[in-house]
């Protein structure tokens, strides 16, 4: 089957001018997300790990600078017109900032009943108003507290549900959410989260979740994407993961989440870069130098990608007796 | 206890609004203990940051301390002028700011916003003892001499934060509020912002106040945690305890909300909105997202009492 969304080796340099390298965002990654078998995939990573570079090209904001990103097969860039058309309708965005999304001199309805009109979606406005409800009422929302209101007088949680509707009134394949609960309060994040993990299992529809929670990415997704500094460090099974991490950097990600059960030494783990004494080189794991295990071989060259188990594969060199992935494709893993 | 360095009583800070008064913080009472971490947590909304503020009397109109007293060693806040309240905030007592981000002046470099505080609080020092200091402060928080002489920009969203904790303790103050100091940072990055903070703390022997959302975070960290819902105080006990043993509905809510990494499956929202504050449900104001609530609770307003070592604001506890 062709993937309905599928990045092949893709990479992206932000340039820096007049002959300076630039910044590595993401390096060859390969992603396929198929649209008869819906899940959750979570991209998880610190702040620069390049899950939101993924996610801007996956949305085609931003144009691989390597590789390519195919929709149902062809090449994002080659769309024609019907096709892009179509892109645009199957893959929506739910972006983290639920202030900054909104006009604020518009009532929230204009954000709901503009893909209508875009896309032709709705015969007559009675019908308009029904699917608008429908999408309202499936985020957990009352369409009567939120129609005709203005942004400002709706809370953080309601408006990225309004988002999360607003998405869903497409019926499109996938949504792809960037770190849409980092702003609102944790209380209200399992609902959102919620409301999202239910557009999978009843509507059908994949989603990419993009987060630096690996707790919450635990809760809702399938399936995850552990990234480093542009590079793939462990992908596979939720549950394998994040309850065995393998990669040093996945597992000093789980050690530092907070747990409600308080562990005697959290604080005194104090993760210290450059312990080791190796100095990064440009050839070798990007996560060398804070690694706790490096040895001289990882600063040499670049770890490969090995397959620990039918469901994972891990980006580090203490794996290698393990069979090899081609670099940066977890594929076999995530669909096995 | 020792003598409380900081006490809060009775504690009501108003905001004026053409439909009449908004109680932002409602009647709120707690003792701080010297040394001690005390974390106070609810939603956005709830009163904390406006709470904070409030004990560093920088309530500012529409807004005002309706009643109560905050006593800060020993002495009353409301008593002093503004020369003496200015002289006490950072020296007394200081915040670490949400949003670190937007606290620093970017055009200043670090060396020179640190160096303020002692130009304000009249300390003059010659230009070798206030490199010293500075260098002395920076080290103390895990940063290089050299970030002395960098603008914000040059810094990660870590580094900034430490610096505004290197700010917050400059003139050793005896409280340190810190609001949401890691809300924007991700987890490894915030384990190191707590663990500076803890080691500072340590040192000065200063108590610390900790304002979040985060249960897993105030687990880690606070000895005794205040829960605040709709501008008051709901619950307050031990930390251990009010995980072990939460006592108020809502603080058994927020627990849940908690994603636990123990089991999937398990995340748990808390249903309906924080009320308005200046349209409160009668009775208790949890009330109508309780999944316990009872007749009473709809009419009598619940009083803090103290129940097994705890404070719980609720009817059934």
């Amino acid at each position: 089957m062709i993937p309905l969304i599928e990045a092949v080796d893709v990479s992206k340099r932000f340039a820096a001018g007049l002959g300076r390298e630039g910044t590595l965002a993401l390096a060859g990654l390969s992603l396929a997300i198929h649209a008869e078998k819906p899940s959750v995939i979570a991209v998880v990573g610190e702040s620069g790990s390049g899950k939101t570079t993924l996610a801007r090209l996956l949305l085609g904001l931003a144009e691989p600078s390597g590789g390519e990103i195919r929709y149902r097969g062809r090449d994002l860039k080659r769309l024609d017109r019907d096709e892009r058309r179509a892109f645009r309708h199957d893959v929506q965005a739910v972006f983290q900032d639920p202030y900054g999304v909104y006009n604020p001199f518009y009532r929230v309805d204009h954000v709901l009943t503009t893909p209508l009109r875009c896309f032709r979606l709705a015969q007559t406005r009675a019908h308009a108003r029904q699917l608008i409800g429908e999408a309202l009422r499936s985020v957990g929302l009352q369409p009567e507290e939120i129609l005709g209101r203005f942004p400002h007088q709706l809370s953080g949680g309601q408006r990225q549900r309004v988002m999360v509707a607003r998405a869903l009134l497409l019926k499109p394949k996938l949504i792809v959410a960037d770190e849409p609960v980092s702003m609102v309060d944790a209380s209200l994040r399992a609902t959102i989260l919620g409301s999202l993990r239910q557009l999978t299992d009843e509507h059908g529809i994949s989603i990419l979740y993009i987060t630096h929670d690996l707790a919450t990415a635990y809760q809702v997704s399938d399936s995850i994407l552990v990234l480093y500094r542009a590079h793939l460090a462990e992908a596979g099974a939720v549950e394998r993961v994040v309850t065995a991490p393998r990669h040093p950097y996945t597992q000093l990600l789980v050690s530092a989440i907070p747990r409600a059960h308080a562990t005697a030494d959290w604080l005194e783990q104090e993760d210290d870069p450059r312990r080791n004494g190796l100095s990064p080189t440009a050839a070798g794991c990007c996560f060398a130098e804070r690694c706790p295990i490096a040895s001289p071989a990882c600063v040499a060259a670049p770890p490969g990608l090995y397959r620990t188990e039918p469901h994972r594969a891990v980006a580090c060199v203490q794996y290698r007796d393990h069979p090899s992935l081609p670099p940066g494709d977890p594929e076999p893993v995530l669909s096995a | 206890m020792s003598e409380p360095i900081l006490r809060v009583e009775r504690l009501r800070v108003g905001f004026d609004h053409p439909q009449g008064v908004v109680q932002a913080v409602d009647d709120v009472s707690f003792a701080l203990a010297p040394g001690e971490r005390f974390g106070l947590a609810g939603e956005s909304g709830s009163g904390k940051s406006t709470l904070a503020l409030a004990m560093l009397r920088m309530i500012k109109p529409p807004g005002r301390i309706a009643a109560g007293e905050v006593w800060l060693a020993g002495r009353r806040l409301a008593d002093l002028d503004e020369e003496g309240i200015r002289a006490l905030r950072l020296a007394g007592i200081a915040l670490v700011p949400q949003g670190s981000m937007n606290s620093l002046n970017p055009v200043l470099r670090i060396g020179r916003q640190i160096t303020d505080a002692f130009a304000d609080h009249g300390q003059r020092l010659g230009r070798d003892e206030q490199q010293r200091r500075v260098s002395a402060l920076l080290t103390a928080v895990g940063l290089s001499e050299n970030v002395s002489r960098m603008y914000p920009h040059e810094l990660s969203g870590g580094m900034k934060q430490r610096a505004c904790i290197a700010i917050a303790i400059s003139l050793r103050p005896k409280v340190i509020i810190a609001d949401e100091p890691t809300s924007a940072l991700d987890v490894v990055v915030q384990r190191q912002v707590m663990a500076t903070l803890a080691r500072v703390q340590r040192d000065l022997g200063a108590a610390v106040i900790l304002i979040g959302h985060d249960i897993g975070l105030m687990a880690q960290f606070v000895d005794r945690l205040g829960v605040m819902y709709a501008g008051r105080l709901v619950e307050v006990a031990p930390m251990g305890e009010i995980i072990t043993n939460p006592r108020h509905p809502y603080t058994r809510a927020l627990i849940a909300a908690l994603p636990s990494l123990e089991r999937r499956g398990a995340l748990a929202g808390i249903p309906g909105l924080a009320p308005l504050l200046r349209n409160l449900p009668p009775g208790c104001a949890f009330h109508p997202r309780c999944p316990q609530a009872t007749d009473r609770c709809r009419i009598e307003k619940p009083m803090a009492r103290d129940v097994g070592g705890a404070q719980v604001a609720c009817h059934l506890a």
